[in-house]
């Protein structure tokens, strides 16, 4: 009975998905559009996170920093030298890419918690670079008024439905992308050095490189999400990019499913609807987080898609995350 | 020109200071457990609030100061016994409860005393200010270099000529054979995390006068606290010392000399660290 419902849980997660991201939008109302936005969003910065935390084995909590530094560079292009949406694409990939590059040398090295310790303090010099650097970023305040792009098309961004669209593309793309990215030999290597960097080392891989490559092309994922931010939310600020934020996106990747990519999507769409949902009752929302937080780690480590994977395996196996939590 | 070096020099000592009380627990708490605690930051919030309300209430100082760094350091305590304890070594669910705690924290901080910033009142006998060499300077911020001081030196001589101090360097240089030989590793490492939150929440009452408190001091100096590790070295005092001292003096003339980057001028000595030694100045792990 088990086997056989693992075997549609497959068909039956990815219909229902199809359903509800594809056929149904049309239908819900403008709230819940604009809420399926953000989660998409947000499910692509989560899944570019995981590439690191889930199969390399490196927790960086610094990752919402690549996430702000594209968006501002969206936000600066855009209201400040009126520049396109493909400029301001190229424009903040760019930029954040070029960042995680230089970031990259000094955290390849690292391993473990003193990776974490790292990433972390280089976020918060992104964050306070945003806070602080007044003339370019506008600091506390932020900057508004990023217009939604114009393609040329005969439809217009400005519509929720159609711009949810647009961005349901991109999240296909990135995922496709990604799914090929860490299948790859090369994604394969991450995974190696997420379970034992020594012997990868021994057998030849040039370890170091890989992590730097790993953290680069993270980064340049996430900076993806940050570009479709700026124009959905049209505004930034150094809030986007805190370390509240960084440790958000890592829930997000630790609550849906190291690993998995789905996973972290899911958790994605879980913490912003939660978020949503629980701003609209009460203040108390990092209150709630952080016991989420607590909860997640003591009872669901291995995440949610690995929790339903082993009930649907029958509890003979538990999937063991090595290396990671 | 002097005078400005000079100004600047002590200001960023005092600061300097402050970030070794919370940066010694730190790294003291990550040498002997390889826990990263992220609600270190919290500490120091809490033990601001905590110190300006008992002041308020009482009027005196020191009691604040104690007051919020016990009863921290009792939170600190909890933490370890209740939740930290579930995960023995294993880094990274422990480093994210602390994570959860450190959200909570915050939350329940705006929750009690709200969003507005306080200052904590100076204490009436070391109000004023004296003269050194023609430059005048607040008595208070010498005060807070003298408090650190003799903190580092209690640390130092606890840590290096007692008996229990032998033990927590034993525990920190490989607690499995510490353990191994009869210590009580972890009651050891309970201790220390308390004293680490202790010192924590009471370089925020000391710090209070100066700084202030308020939402988002917890993350503010963690990021600076983390630098100092990374730069200073894990698990190390002298490195926490020195760390401190850097950090403390390349903040301060960098917010003097170019506000807008002033965050930025930290990456440079901590890059430069990172890329030529890669363990911290005197970092052993």
């Amino acid at each position: 009975m088990k086997d056989l419902l693992a075997s549609k849980t497959r068909t039956i997660a990815l219909s229902l998905a199809f359903l509800v991201l594809v056929l149904m939008p049309p239908f819900y109302s403008s709230y819940w559009i604009t809420l399926l936005t953000q989660m998409l969003i947000y499910g692509i910065l989560a899944m570019s996170l995981d590439i690191l935390i889930g199969y390399t084995g490196l927790s960086s909590f610094g990752h919402a920093g690549f996430f702000g530094a594209s968006a501002y560079v969206v936000a600066i292009l855009s209201t400040r030298y009126k520049m396109g949406f493909v400029s301001c694409l190229v424009g903040g990939i760019g930029v954040a890419t070029a960042i995680s590059m230089i970031f990259g040398l000094l955290v390849a090295h690292a391993t473990g918690v003193y990776f974490l310790i790292i990433t972390l303090a280089l976020g918060m010099v992104l964050w306070g670079l945003a806070f602080r650097w007044v003339t370019m970023t506008g600091g506390d305040n932020g900057i508004s008024g990023i217009p939604r792009p114009d393609l040329g098309l005969p439809l217009s961004l400005k519509d929720p439905l159609t711009y949810y669209y647009m961005i349901l593309v991109f999240f296909l793309v990135c995922l496709i992308l990604m799914a090929i990215y860490v299948r790859s030999p090369f994604g394969h290597s991450l995974k190696g050095i997420r379970e034992s960097e020594s012997r990868m080392r021994v057998l030849g891989y040039h370890t170091w490189l890989h992590k730097y490559l790993s953290y680069v092309s993270a980064a340049a994922f996430g900076s993806v999400a940050g570009v479709l931010w700026a124009y959905f939310d049209g505004f930034i600020s150094p809030y986007n990019m805190d370390l509240t934020a960084s440790i958000e996106i890592i829930l997000m990747v630790i609550l849906g499913g190291p690993g998995t990519l789905v996973g972290p999507a899911l958790g994605a769409g879980i913490i912003v609807f939660l978020k949503n949902f629980i701003s609209a009752y009460t203040q108390r929302w990092l209150l709630i987080l952080g016991t989420i937080y607590i909860l997640t780690i003591l009872y669901a480590p291995q995440g949610l898609v690995n929790l339903i994977r082993d009930w649907l395996k029958g509890g003979e196996k538990k999937t063991e995350l090595k290396g990671i939590v | 020109m002097i005078e400005f070096l000079l100004v600047q020099t002590l200001n960023g000592l005092s600061f300097g200071a402050l970030l070794f009380l919370l940066a010694s627990g730190l790294s003291l708490i990550y040498g002997v457990m390889k826990i990263v605690n992220i609600a270190h930051g919290s500490y120091f919030m809490l033990g601001a609030y905590i110190g300006l309300s008992v002041i308020l209430r009482t009027k005196s100082f020191v009691l604040g100061a104690f007051a919020g760094g016990l009863a921290v350091g009792a939170v600190g305590l909890v933490m370890e016994r209740g939740f930290l304890r579930k995960f023995p070594l294993r880094a990274l669910p422990q480093m994210m409860i602390t994570l959860g705690f450190a959200l909570v924290f915050r939350d329940l901080a705006l929750l009690i005393w709200g969003g507005d910033p306080y200052t904590l009142p100076c204490p009436e006998f070391l109000k004023g200010s004296t003269q050194i060499y023609k430059i005048i300077f607040p008595i208070y911020r010498l005060f807070v270099i003298g408090v650190a001081t003799v903190v580092a030196v209690s640390l130092w001589l606890f840590n290096d000529k007692t008996l229990i101090g032998a033990k927590l360097r034993a525990a920190v240089d490989d607690h499995e054979m510490a353990g191994g030989v009869g210590l009580n590793v972890p009651l050891i490492s309970g201790c220390m995390f308390g004293l680490g939150a202790f010192l924590a929440a009471f370089g925020g009452v000391i710090g209070g006068p100066i700084f202030g408190v308020y939402p988002g001091l917890d993350f503010e100096l963690l990021s600076l606290a983390f630098v100092v590790v990374i730069v200073g070295g894990r698990g190390s005092l002298k490195g926490s010392a020195v760390g401190s001292i850097l950090v403390g003096l390349v903040d301060n003339f960098g917010k003097a000399l170019v506000p807008e980057l002033s965050y930025f001028t930290l990456f440079a000595p901590m890059a430069i660290i990172v890329a030529v030694k890669p363990k911290g100045l005197f970092g052993r792990d």
